[in-house]
């Protein structure tokens, strides 16, 4: 992917960065330019407003990835979830610092941010939002290399990112 | 609006077609389908084709004047338009080239579907198919088609409580009807365990869970209803065509086990025809993944939300029942050239309501359904085919 095409989606991948609708509040992620929900799409153009997201959520459904999408091959199995945020939205991100069998639906996360996948030895790296489990797990907490979870940062600051 | 007939047939065998080239399958399957309709190429007015990714998979855009020219067209100056919906492109395209003859804008219409995916490694073919999902929010974070089909499933087993073996019951019908079909890509059948316990691609399913990646082309000949005696003692009718759209991420879906656009196709596609689901004897249904299948088996209206695993893995599908799916083998054995697919389940129902399918002929078939879904359902099509006594 160009680094253009990357970049300007950074606010929104490293901040969890979406919208709310001043007509009817529903809140978007990732942000659109038209609410959905009103009835009269276009008295919701201008009127969406940057909000962001808690980081907090909720396991709706996952998978365990054998097949790696393009980026992620070192990662396999990995696990993958629809997540369902407090605020509405639902998000779809890998679930990390935990073992693949402990993976369940209802299992309580919180976003972190982390190095996504890399082009290449020499190529761009993408970063972005994980979750990580935020309750105990049957087996611990195996893969985690940190303390406790990752807050998302308030800036775009790529330093300190794991995978 | 007029009425509108299929009045011709083709298509090339699916697999790994590695000594044919994309324009050669495209131009096969055109010519059987003209040579069936009785009709020169001079009759036609133009060209529809339906293909997802020729730019990724062959290095070739604009391949509607492409294949037109190498049918020896060019000098006729037809309109040849490309049709895009990822998995969908197919149905989409005849849809077009329906809406061309009913308006009256054309007479007689080719509408092709055509993929080569073996030109390319499967990895590259794996991302290339992902790109019929959001790439901005779901693959940049390591979702793959099978993936999202999985979380699909993940949930339906949850709700519904449908079990691994339901779902494996799906493919080991494709295979067995694909076993039947000379065109198919797979032709052996294999057994439940062997489904079950196939490499993962992404849990819960399985290698044998996911349809081929194959090459293929298949094309049918429209005409107006009306003179479609003059060509064909058995013109086949499109009682109904009907497209419906959602959103383009799964995560955004209303409820994660249903397809609202298949819904919403399926009831419109049936208000069109005056029929009801019960009256459809024969079904090509979009079995991408085992868990599609079942899927749409409910958004089509065949059978109540949540139960189809169950009713499948007890034979309800099969043949010899009030509905047979799948009995070219649907994209898990006939295979999966993504263009051509909804074009193949159209060629199907045509040979079985005419009553030419051989091993796999469905007695008494006088009404069938084709159902295309591109990505995860962003866009579903639905089309109903019907005899004419």
């Amino acid at each position: 992917m160009s680094i253009a095409r990357f970049w300007r989606e950074t606010p929104r991948r490293y901040n969890l960065g979406g919208c709310r609708c001043t007509n009817c509040g529903t809140v978007y992620f990732p942000p659109r330019s038209v609410c959905p929900t009103c009835s009269k799409h276009r008295r919701s153009l201008g009127r969406l407003e940057p909000f962001h997201l808690s980081g907090e959520g909720e396991v709706v459904t996952f998978t365990i990835v054998h097949e790696a999408a393009e980026g992620f091959e070192m990662q396999v199995p990995y696990v993958l979830a629809i997540v369902k945020t407090p605020e509405g939205p639902q998000l779809t991100g890998q679930i990390v610092d935990l073992e693949p069998k402990d993976a369940r639906i209802g299992l309580k996360v919180r976003a972190t941010f982390r190095r996504l996948r890399e082009e290449g030895k020499a190529g761009v790296i993408h970063y972005g939002y994980k979750f990580t489990p935020a309750e105990p797990t049957a087996s611990g907490r195996p893969g985690a290399r940190s303390a406790g979870p990752v807050p998302v940062p308030p800036s775009s600051e790529a330093s300190g990112a794991r995978s | 609006m007029r009425e509108v007939a299929i009045l011709g047939v083709g298509m090339t065998k699916f697999g790994e077609l590695w000594d044919r080239s994309f324009r050669e399958i495209g131009i096969e399957a055109g010519f059987q389908a003209l040579v069936d309709a009785k009709l020169s190429s001079g009759d036609l007015g133009a060209l529809y084709l339906g293909n997802m990714a020729s730019g990724s998979l062959i290095s070739q855009e604009h391949i509607a004047p492409l294949i037109l020219d190498y049918s020896g067209l060019a000098g006729h100056h037809l309109e040849a338009v490309r049709i895009e919906g990822g998995g969908a492109s197919g149905a989409l395209a005849l849809h077009m080239g329906y809406l061309a003859v009913a308006s009256g804008a054309h007479d007689f219409v080719v509408v092709g579907g055509a993929e080569k995916l073996t030109d390319v490694p499967d990895t590259e073919a794996n991302r290339i198919a992902g790109a019929t999902a959001d790439h901005e929010w779901e693959t940049v974070f390591g979702a793959t088609l099978p993936a999202l089909w999985a979380m699909i499933a993940r949930r339906h087993m949850t709700e519904y409580g449908t079990e691994r073996r339901q779902l494996a019951s799906v493919a080991v019908h494709a295979h067995e009807m694909g076993s039947k079909n000379p065109n198919a890509h797979f032709r052996n059948r294999v057994t439940l365990e062997a489904v079950m316990n196939a490499t993962p691609v992404a849990e819960p399913l399985g290698v044998f869970d996911c349809a081929p990646f194959s090459d293929g082309a298949a094309a049918v000949v429209l005409g107006p209803l009306e003179r479609a005696r003059k060509f064909t003692d058995t013109p086949i009718r499109i009682a109904a065509s009907q497209v419906a759209c959602d959103t383009m991420a799964l995560q955004h879906r209303r409820d994660l086990t249903t397809l609202d656009s298949t819904v919403v196709a399926a009831k419109r596609a049936f208000a069109q025809a005056k029929h009801v689901p019960a009256d459809v004897r024969v079904a090509e249904i979009h079995d991408a993944y085992t868990i599609s299948a079942l899927v749409a088996l409910e958004d089509l209206g065949f059978v109540t939300k949540g139960r189809a695993g169950p009713e499948f893995a007890s034979g309800a599908f099969g043949p010899g029942g009030p509905l047979t799916v799948n009995t070219s083998g649907g994209l898990k054995a006939q295979g999966q050239p993504f263009g051509a697919v909804g074009v193949a389940q159209a060629v199907e129902l045509v040979r079985q309501l005419r009553g030419e399918a051989g091993d796999r002929q469905v007695a008494g078939a006088s009404l069938g359904l084709a159902h295309n879904v591109g990505g995860t359902g962003a866009t579903s099509v639905v089309h109903l085919l019907e005899r004419v006594n």
